[in-house]
């Protein structure tokens, strides 16, 4: 009836929960940046109406909590009939919250490319597709690579949120073993720590894209 | 059968709603005033690297920043007791998002004191202005004006970010949400008029950081 949980047991369990956070966090990032993409050749569109709908979703998802987004997929997928499990409704919820904030991060870089190789690369009667192509994305993409890498960082720390829809990720693990066991100092400082394994080394990485890219500037 | 959308049954607690809300924004305001103000201390042992609180801090933002504020948050309020320090959900909450803010806050304004050009410290010096004087008027000021509008949005990062609080029965708006909706059964139409009040308050809270800042911190000093 008992089960003791020794040291290795909860450190066991605590990378299982892990491997799904980082799975998790790896799907948000790739759809995210899909939907991010095509959010951001919105907000950069000469139409009127597109540029309105991509600020407006940016401004959203950017002024709300991620948990109420979270809930709002969970009950609102649910309602359209579809029905969802809280690891769909967590990739769906952050695959959103990442797109938003993507698109903004790199509709700055975008408009940090001068202006004058617009009109450069307009004057030698290159297409809107063939500016942003060969001319505008190359140079954005290099100043966006930095700050990039530093939101990953905001997506993994997001996952945990969806802890609270029941998605059995690394803190809800964690939450599930500190009942269990009794030692909820021991179990969250690890929680800490293997969140802290993921995050530090990609912050670490991101501040060094950012000084490589101001000396080569 | 097509879903029927009922706001009615939410707007029957809309007291409940308010009085989250309310809550929400007064954890907010202590949030932000403590965590700026740690903020303000670690940039100054940061930036003057005072030993050992510079590198001490130094651990400090790390730690916060590479951390989810809600395994923060499960730490202080779980975690903590088995140390004997026991505290209630809301002094856990404020004390949660004071740390949070305060390492971001931390990095945020040394980066602006570090912008602070050494001619300008070397005029007030010629001018004979005190160590406290130049600090005050010369250093810290035009680094907070410089940097208001990242810790503008970083105090409202740590509001939507205080939703989570809910975990630990802090009583703010998605307390609220939640006991509302348990009632109800309905959540899509509880959670959806929820956000929109979030929504709202980070409209609200920008607006007001906006006018404190040309008030007290971009304006000219008085």
């Amino acid at each position: 009836m008992f089960v003791q949980f020794t040291t290795w047991d909860i450190v066991r369990n605590l990378l299982e929960g892990g491997k799904w956070t980082l799975l998790l966090s790896l799907i948000a990032f790739v759809l995210g940046g899909a939907v991010g993409l095509a959010i951001l050749f919105a907000r950069i569109a000469k139409n009127r109406l597109l540029q309105a709908f991509a600020k407006g979703y940016i401004e959203v998802f950017q002024g709300t909590p991620l948990l109420m987004q979270l809930f709002i997929v969970f009950f609102g997928l649910s309602l359209l009939g579809v029905d969802v499990s809280p690891w769909v409704a967590a990739a769906f919820g952050l695959t959103l919250f990442t797109s938003a904030y993507l698109a903004e991060i790199w509709r700055g870089c975008v408009e940090s490319v001068p202006k004058g190789q617009w009109e450069a690369s307009s004057s030698l009667a290159l297409s809107y597709m063939q500016q942003m192509r060969h001319v505008i994305l190359p140079q954005a993409l290099r100043i966006a690579i930095a700050p990039t890498v530093g939101f990953s960082v905001q997506v993994v720390k997001g996952t945990a949120v969806t802890s609270i829809i029941g998605f059995a990720e690394l803190t809800k693990t964690g939450s599930m073993l500190a009942n269990a066991t009794f030692a909820p100092f021991l179990v969250f400082g690890l929680v800490a720590a293997g969140y802290f394994a993921l995050c530090y080394p990609l912050s670490l990485y991101a501040k060094s894209l950012e000084r490589k890219f101001h000396v080569a500037r | 059968m097509a879903y029927q959308f009922e706001f009615a049954p939410v707007f029957e607690h809309v007291d409940l709603l308010l009085a989250g809300a309310g809550f929400t924004l007064a954890l907010t305001a202590v949030g932000a005033v403590l965590g700026i103000g740690l903020g303000i201390i670690g940039a100054i042992c940061r930036a003057w690297k005072l030993k050992p609180f510079d590198w001490l801090f130094g651990i400090y933002v790390e730690v916060i920043r590479n951390t989810p504020f809600l395994v923060q948050l499960f730490f202080i309020f779980f975690g903590l007791p088995s140390l004997g320090i026991r505290m209630t959900e809301w002094h856990a909450a404020v004390l949660a998002m004071v740390i949070n803010l305060g390492a971001y806050s931390t990095e945020i304004i040394r980066a602006g004191i570090q912008a602070t050009p050494r001619g300008q410290i070397e005029a007030a010096q010629s001018l004979a202005l005190s160590r406290a004087q130049i600090f005050r008027h010369v250093v810290l000021r035009p680094a907070l004006a410089k940097v208001w509008p990242a810790l503008t949005s970083q105090v409202i990062i740590v509001m939507l970010g205080s939703a989570v609080c809910s975990q630990i029965a802090t009583e703010e708006l998605t307390f609220a949400a939640n006991f509302i909706q348990s009632r109800n059964f309905r959540a899509f139409e509880t959670y959806f008029v929820t956000t929109a009040m979030y929504f709202l308050m980070a409209l609200l809270i920008r607006q007001l950081l906006i006018q404190i800042g040309h008030r007290f911190v971009t304006g000219r000093a008085r």
